[in-house]
């Protein structure tokens, strides 16, 4: 199998499910309880928020543990929209967030919040200066990913984030889903106030994830109860979960440090590679883009079937985000970058792994030269 | 890990044959995302929707009005607000009781926030609502009215079903927490006249991380998070497939056992009590012993404390607890005594929850109504003495 779609969801390393096994058979106590087997998961939670904290930098309070990114971007846009309410309604998002922030932006809308979309440029970045501008009396919160799902390309987020330093009332999220463990984020010297993580993208086990805080900023919760997570996210713990993320966590950074240089020369190979070819346009920016999501748009093929015939030779990708990619229309990523043209139907998405290399990028282009001619043919006699 | 666990009310084990059926969504063999079209992401969705089809039948629903969440608390929070926020337009005024879970409650004191006005029903000494109080509470701008079925402290079952059947008429949604009663009683959305009804997967040998809301129907509710397009927009967020999974066959096994499984906790409590007898323990139980799940009883030690208790019964290698786990982090007197006997009955400070489940056996419970013996005995002397 050769499996090109870590951007939708990664395999747990084994590492991370030994772990997660463990916990779950072995220690089955509630957190909360009082009891020794209370107090053991209670040590093993504390350790788990203990190592992310070190390896970010962070204090251990600032953890927030989710149910993975779409939970963490909403309660961080909903969190700080409604307990700032009182200062203003202003918020700044780009329009290239993915549907988690968007939607959340929208129904803010409804709420009667104003929400600015910042345009992308044709490398699908925003523009420091366009978050400056938008700034305003009554601006209560910026929220701008980190890399992009779709294209890859990464955002100014620490040049925003140094500016906004300089704006008390506003809050900056951070959207770090995709870049997490691929792209490093300074989180304690950028400015950055809240940042979501979701543990299914760097091997640890779906309906995981967390909430970067930064100590001293308000959040309402989404989710009342129990009083877990310092009030802010109610529920039982997902104990052996929260433990798998932060061995993941640690062991996706490890590789990131070994990989990244092999990562990256293997993104540029692929796109040198499927430039030459007639139709293809690239997405993804050379220079300023994560080291493994590559973005191709090959004009006059559809994606889905494209997608359909790579899965028959045992070769998986997507198109646009998992979350969308059943809606049959243009993604509007690329609509923001390229505006609705055919390029923004066609784009194809390939994402790595530290695993990945040659050895399954051959394969893709050889099925690929195979699949795109043929499909082309078949419309040609169609049409 | 050695010890006897007497805490399935807060959590429990997951059965070996749930980790079989999740492994394989774990470890590489099914790696996709549901939202993906290749053959992974189809193998994934179909998995998840084959847990919805189990899940449905368990409560007599149609897999279209699942949707999974991350737990029960999210699911009452979803069914609360969400079921308020909709309905804003039509009524402002909600019910709920004096003992329902956290989950329950704080969602309803965030719908006060908001402006909502909610009325909290009182239960008498053996824990339940009474029909009548229901019916004085319910107004024209009634817009929703949630339940627990069992409680997770004393095990009291409310009349849901006979509730249920008073709503039908008036309109407001009927939402009931289901958590702790879905692994001990037949659970059926017909017979109890529900729109709306919690689960979660942890409370029956499930995984942490999943739980359900069934959602009646053309019954409109508000989401709490957004994004994309899972869970009928509900719920959005990459699904947690083997979470999911996992619940599905905790609840097929459910199925299959469900009778067995309440025979068993019968006998686990019957020969807990009998032992108890046999030391000549005083104690009394707290609410009905009735209208009660079999897993859970909620027994007073007179002359001892609570929380001294539970600790000497840890050192001893025993899990119990003094109430609903969330409410023990937090060192407060339980709400759900308070309500059945008020805030000054010497009960509410001397009171353990103890609740069984897989893997508890008969010699279990004479021990530990050996080490109670011993302990309370001990408590009462010393306290006595005070
Ligand atoms: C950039 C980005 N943000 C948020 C999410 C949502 O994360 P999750 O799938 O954990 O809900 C995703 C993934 O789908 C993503 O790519
Ligand atoms: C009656 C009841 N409702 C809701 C919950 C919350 O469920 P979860 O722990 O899955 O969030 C619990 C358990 O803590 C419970 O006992």
């Amino acid at each position: 199998m050769i499996y090109l779609d870590n951007s939708a969801t990664t395999v747990p390393y084994p590492e991370a499910l030994d772990t997660y096994q463990k916990v779950a058979t072995r220690y089955f106590g509630n957190p909360s309880s009082l009891h020794d087997y209370g107090s053991e998961t209670e040590h093993l939670l504390r350790q788990a928020r203990q190592s992310i904290a070190d390896i970010l930098e962070i204090k251990t309070n600032e953890i927030t543990f989710t149910s993975g990114g779409t939970e963490g971007n909403n309660l961080a846009i909903k969190g700080v929209a409604f307990a700032r309410r009182h200062r203003g309604n202003h918020i700044i998002t780009s329009a290239i967030e993915h549907p988690s922030v968007l939607e959340t932006c929208r129904y803010l809308e409804k709420q009667g919040f104003e929400v600015t979309y910042l345009p992308v440029d044709h490398k699908g970045c925003i523009s420091l200066q366009s978050v400056k501008d938008a700034c305003r009396e009554g601006t209560i919160l910026v929220s701008i990913m980190h890399v992009n799902h779709e294209t890859g390309a990464i955002q100014p987020v620490e040049e925003v984030g140094e500016c906004l330093k300089y704006h008390e009332k506003i809050r900056f999220h951070v959207d770090h889903v995709q870049g997490a463990t691929k792209v490093p984020l300074d989180l304690k010297n950028s400015g950055v106030d809240l940042c979501t993580f979701s543990g299914h993208k760097f091997h640890g086990l779906k309906g995981t994830g967390m909430l970067y805080v930064r100590e001293g900023v308000q959040l309402d919760p989404l989710i009342h109860g129990g009083g877990q997570e310092q009030n802010l996210r109610s529920g039982t713990e997902n104990l052996p979960g929260i433990v798998a993320l932060a061995k993941a966590f640690r062991l996706s950074n490890q590789n990131y440090s070994k990989a990244k240089n092999d990562l990256a020369a293997l993104k540029t190979e692929l796109i040198q590679e499927l430039q030459q070819r007639e139709g293809f346009h690239i997405n993804t920016p050379e220079n300023s883009s994560a080291p493994h999501i590559i973005n191709v748009s090959i004009l006059g093929v559809r994606p889905e079937i494209v997608i359909q015939a790579l899965t028959k030779k045992n070769i998986h990708v997507s198109s646009k985000s998992a979350c969308s990619s059943r809606l049959q229309s243009a993604s509007e990523v690329l609509v923001a970058q390229h505006g609705p043209k055919e390029r923004a139907e066609t784009g194809l998405r390939f994402s790595f792994d530290y695993d990945t290399d040659k050895s399954d990028i051959d394969p893709l282009i050889e099925a690929l030269d195979e699949i795109v001619p043929n499909i082309r043919k078949i419309k040609e006699v169609k049409s | 890990m050695t010890g006897i666990y007497l805490d399935h009310a807060a959590t429990t084990p997951v059965r070996p044959e749930v980790w079989e059926r999740m492994k394989p969504y774990l470890d590489g063999t099914f790696p996709g995302n549901p939202s993906s079209i290749h053959r992974y992401g189809r193998q994934a969705r179909q998995a998840v929707d084959a847990a919805r089809v189990a899940v449905a039948e368990s409560i007599g629903a149609s897999s279209e009005e699942i949707v999974f969440t991350s737990g029960g608390t999210e699911s009452d929070n979803l069914a609360i607000t969400g079921a308020a926020r909709a309905r804003r337009h039509e009524g402002n005024h909600v019910i709920s009781t004096k003992t329902e879970h956290h989950a329950v409650l704080h969602a309803c004191a965030q719908l006060e926030r908001e402006g909502f006005e909610v009325t909290y029903l009182p239960v008498t000494a053996d824990g339940i609502v009474r029909l009548e109080s229901l019916l004085d509470a319910l107004r024209e701008d009634t817009i929703l009215v949630t339940v627990m079925h069992g409680n997770n402290e004393t095990g009291a079952i409310q009349p849901i079903a006979d509730i249920g059947d008073q709503l039908r008429e008036h309109g407001a949604f009927f939402h009931t927490d289901a958590v702790q009663s879905f692994g001990t009683l037949s659970v059926d959305v017909a017979e109890l006249n529900v729109d709306l009804l919690t689960g979660s997967a942890h409370k029956i040998n499930g995984p942490k991380g999943a739980g359900f809301l069934y959602v009646k129907k053309d019954t409109t509710l508000h989401p709490l998070v957004f994004g994309g397009e899972q869970e009928r927009r509900l719920r959005p967020g990459t699904e947690n497939v083997p979470a999911i999974v996992g619940f599905g066959e905790a609840v097929q096994l459910l199925q299959k056992e469900k009778e067995e499984r309440a025979q068993a906790c019968k006998r686990f409590i019957h020969r807990l009590l009998t032992a108890l007898d046999a030391e000549k323990v005083p104690y009394e139980m707290n609410g009905s012993q009735e209208q009660k799940l079999p897993h859970i009883i909620n027994v007073h030690f007179p002359g001892t404390q609570t929380e001294p208790l539970l600790a000497q019964l840890d050192l001893e290698g025993v899990a119990v607890s003094s109430g609903s786990a969330c409410t023990a982090g937090s060192f407060q007197p339980s709400h759900v005594l308070a309500a059945m006997y008020g805030e000054n009955d010497p009960r509410i400070r001397s009171s353990i929850r103890i609740s069984v489940g897989y893997g508890n056996n008969e010699a279990q419970m004479d021990e530990t109504a050996k080490q109670i013996a011993k302990i309370t005995k001990k408590q009462r002397k010393v306290l006595g003495q005070k």
